[in-house]
């Protein structure tokens, strides 16, 4: 496909014989390849704009009293410790609950399709699922969880997040099944295997490296998220890792210090920002390098 | 002779007993893959009761007027979504105006300009841009690009093109840097390499016949794109783009930081606004449980989540019918 181009400059085809049209269309082609560079260039651009303005405001803060301390009032010293702590509470049992019922339900759209319509219907709400708003899904946990309770709580914020985090894996099961020949079913079916041993031991064993990479990348995304934890798990200056009571998590602090009138509290967004993208761009890399170590140890 | 049957009764038996173990298991099995499956059914339906009952007082007290009313007062009690859906779709809008063409000329570029060492590294970037927690998108949307919009483009655009008749009306106002456009903008960095990464998968999925024969007939890159490939992967295309929209319609910190969140509506895009998605999140907290204030917010959230649906379903069947070809 990339050869394409110079092959056909070789032999000397239209568009380069001289004649007014011909220079029209070589101009035409100049200009958008120019007008492509320059998309290149800008996208990337501010990819580096976005990553030198963390680096450069965010590093400041990074010093062992901000991993240490817990947020405090503004001109107190305070760190980031509850933040982080809380983030990776809600994040990690997100992950755990959401897993199980995300991988189930991917192995119900790829390996129960006798159940005719009602698949390609859960494949299809679990898709709408995947693009609900976030804040939405704020909304709905606050409804049905922190206003019966009467409060806030850091266990709301988790199955938030898991409810983001499901139909993550879900795609990703399904997807990654369904790469698994045909062939290595069979066999396993023909060594009087039942089903389910097929499906766990052969389809999913095979298929665990893009399903953990799909994991690590849902964890990168969910671990970000700001909007339904607002409404859900709300915050908290304080340490805390009680799952029954409002909990602190990175995304909100940085939410609550950044629109703040203190310089130190902005200080300590920026840090928690450069943390916080530097884990979620850790994470991805990793995935993706992992996922094409994988895949071409396969080939 | 005699150990014979019994032998072979007792392998039987063990064969039998692992088929009864098997079929059990698979029974299970089967149970628990079911429940997976109905449980997301489950999900997706609770957010859509919840929110359409939560939101019942706020549609019965007002009406459908409460789709076309501008008002939102909390102390007289007076709530309408016209201005916030109005943001959601100007800053989604104006967030497709530049995103699009950016994801096809980043795209174009990867497919059939990059070099093939560099286009990998390109397009990792690219995807990273797309990981990027939107909260960060906000924070740096609202310290470096409001200023930048306050100081150097809002008033040079003010000054070229407030005067034109008919256009001139969408650039006037003071200079804030916050507003509609700044938040369309946000929104065109965040959902470019969503569209460019499916318009990358759709360009290089053609069949190279069609065209390495348009190229042997001696057009150049920009012609097969336009007259081959793009026709070949238009509703491919579509449906990134409307995958793009979706994602852009119910983004929330990142527009919240920089929208300036005021209940007005106007011609200018330079003026502050707000999205149904940064109403919620703004008033939410400040609104007591039971109150009709509390109903309005969620009845904006259905009416978004219905404008999301409909954009998605229009995405899934243009990539369903895109893939197919």
């Amino acid at each position: 496909m990339m050869s394409a181009p110079q092959s056909q400059s070789t032999d000397a085809g239209g568009w380069q014989r001289g004649g007014a049209q011909a220079v029209r269309r070589r101009l035409v082609e100049r200009f958008v390849s120019l007008l492509c560079n320059m998309a290149t260039v800008v996208v990337l651009f501010l990819l580096f704009s976005i990553l030198w303005t963390l680096i450069t405001r965010g590093a400041g803060g990074l010093s062992l009293p901000t991993f240490l301390h817990s947020t405090a009032a503004p001109g107190t010293g305070g760190g980031l410790a509850n933040a982080i702590i809380g983030s990776c509470e809600q994040t990690g049992l997100a992950a755990l609950i959401g897993t199980p019922i995300g991988m189930m339900a991917g192995i119900y759209l790829s390996e129960f399709s006798q159940d005719g319509r009602i698949v390609s219907l859960v494949r299809f709400v679990s898709d709408m699922l995947l693009s609900v708003p976030s804040i939405l899904v704020g909304l709905f946990i606050y409804l049905i969880i922190v206003e019966p309770a009467g409060h806030f709580s850091g266990m709301a914020g988790t199955l938030a997040l898991a409810v983001l985090f499901i139909p993550i894996v879900v795609r990703t099961t399904e997807d990654m099944l369904r790469l698994v020949p045909r062939a290595m079913r069979e066999a396993a079916y023909a060594l009087g295997a039942p089903g389910w041993r097929v499906i766990l031991n052969v389809c999913l064993r095979s298929a665990r490296g893009g399903i953990m990479t799909g994991i690590l990348l849902a964890l990168a995304r969910i671990s970000g998220e700001t909007a339904p934890l607002l409404f859900t798990s709300l915050g908290n200056l304080n340490w805390s890792t009680n799952l029954n009571a409002p909990m602190a998590s990175l995304p909100v602090t940085i939410y609550q210090y950044a629109g703040s009138a203190y310089d130190d509290w902005v200080q300590m967004a920026w840090t928690g920002a450069l943390l916080i993208t530097v884990a979620v761009l850790a994470t991805n890399i990793l995935a993706r390098w992992w996922l094409t170590r994988n895949g071409s140890a396969q080939q | 002779m005699m150990e014979l049957p019994s032998t072979i009764t007792a392998r039987d038996g063990v064969a039998m007993d692992t088929n009864a173990r098997g079929r059990f298991g698979d029974l299970v099995f089967g149970m628990i893959a079911r429940l997976a499956g109905w449980f997301i059914l489950l999900v997706m339906a609770g957010i859509v009761i919840v929110l359409v009952s939560g939101g019942w007082r706020a549609f019965s007290a007002f009406g459908p007027g409460f789709i076309t009313s501008t008002a939102w007062n909390p102390i007289s009690n007076h709530f309408g979504a016209a201005t916030s859906i109005f943001g959601t779709l100007v800053t989604t809008l104006i967030a497709l105006v530049f995103a699009v063409p950016f994801a096809f000329g980043v795209a174009f570029w990867l497919v059939e300009m990059a070099p093939p060492a560099l286009a990998r590294f390109i397009e990792t970037a690219v995807q990273l841009l797309a990981a990027v927690p939107s909260i960060i998108f906000g924070m740096w949307g609202f310290f470096i690009v409001v200023p930048f919009m306050a100081h150097y483009i809002e008033p040079v655009v003010t000054h070229y093109l407030g005067h034109v008749p008919g256009i001139g009306l969408l650039f006037r106002g003071a200079p804030y840097g916050t507003g509609l456009l700044s938040g369309g903008l946000i929104l065109a960095i965040m959902i470019t390499p969503f569209i460019c990464s499916v318009m990358t998968d759709v360009f290089v999925s053609i069949p190279a016949v069609l065209k390495e024969s348009a190229f042997g007939l001696g057009a150049t890159r920009w012609e097969v794109m336009r007259q081959v490939v793009l026709p070949w992967s238009r509703q491919a295309v579509m449906g990134g783009i409307m995958l793009g929209t979706g994602r852009a319609l119910g983004e929330t910190m990142a527009v919240t930081f920089v929208i300036g969140n005021s209940n007005r509506m106007g011609w200018s895009l330079f003026a502050p606004g707000n999205t149904i998605a940064s109403l919620i999140a703004l008033e939410f907290p400040e609104s007591s449980a039971g109150s009709l204030k509390l109903s309005a917010l969620l009845a904006l959230g259905a009416i978004l989540m219905i404008i999301s649906f409909i954009t998605l379903a229009c995405s899934r069947i243009f990539l369903q019918r895109g893939t197919s070809n």
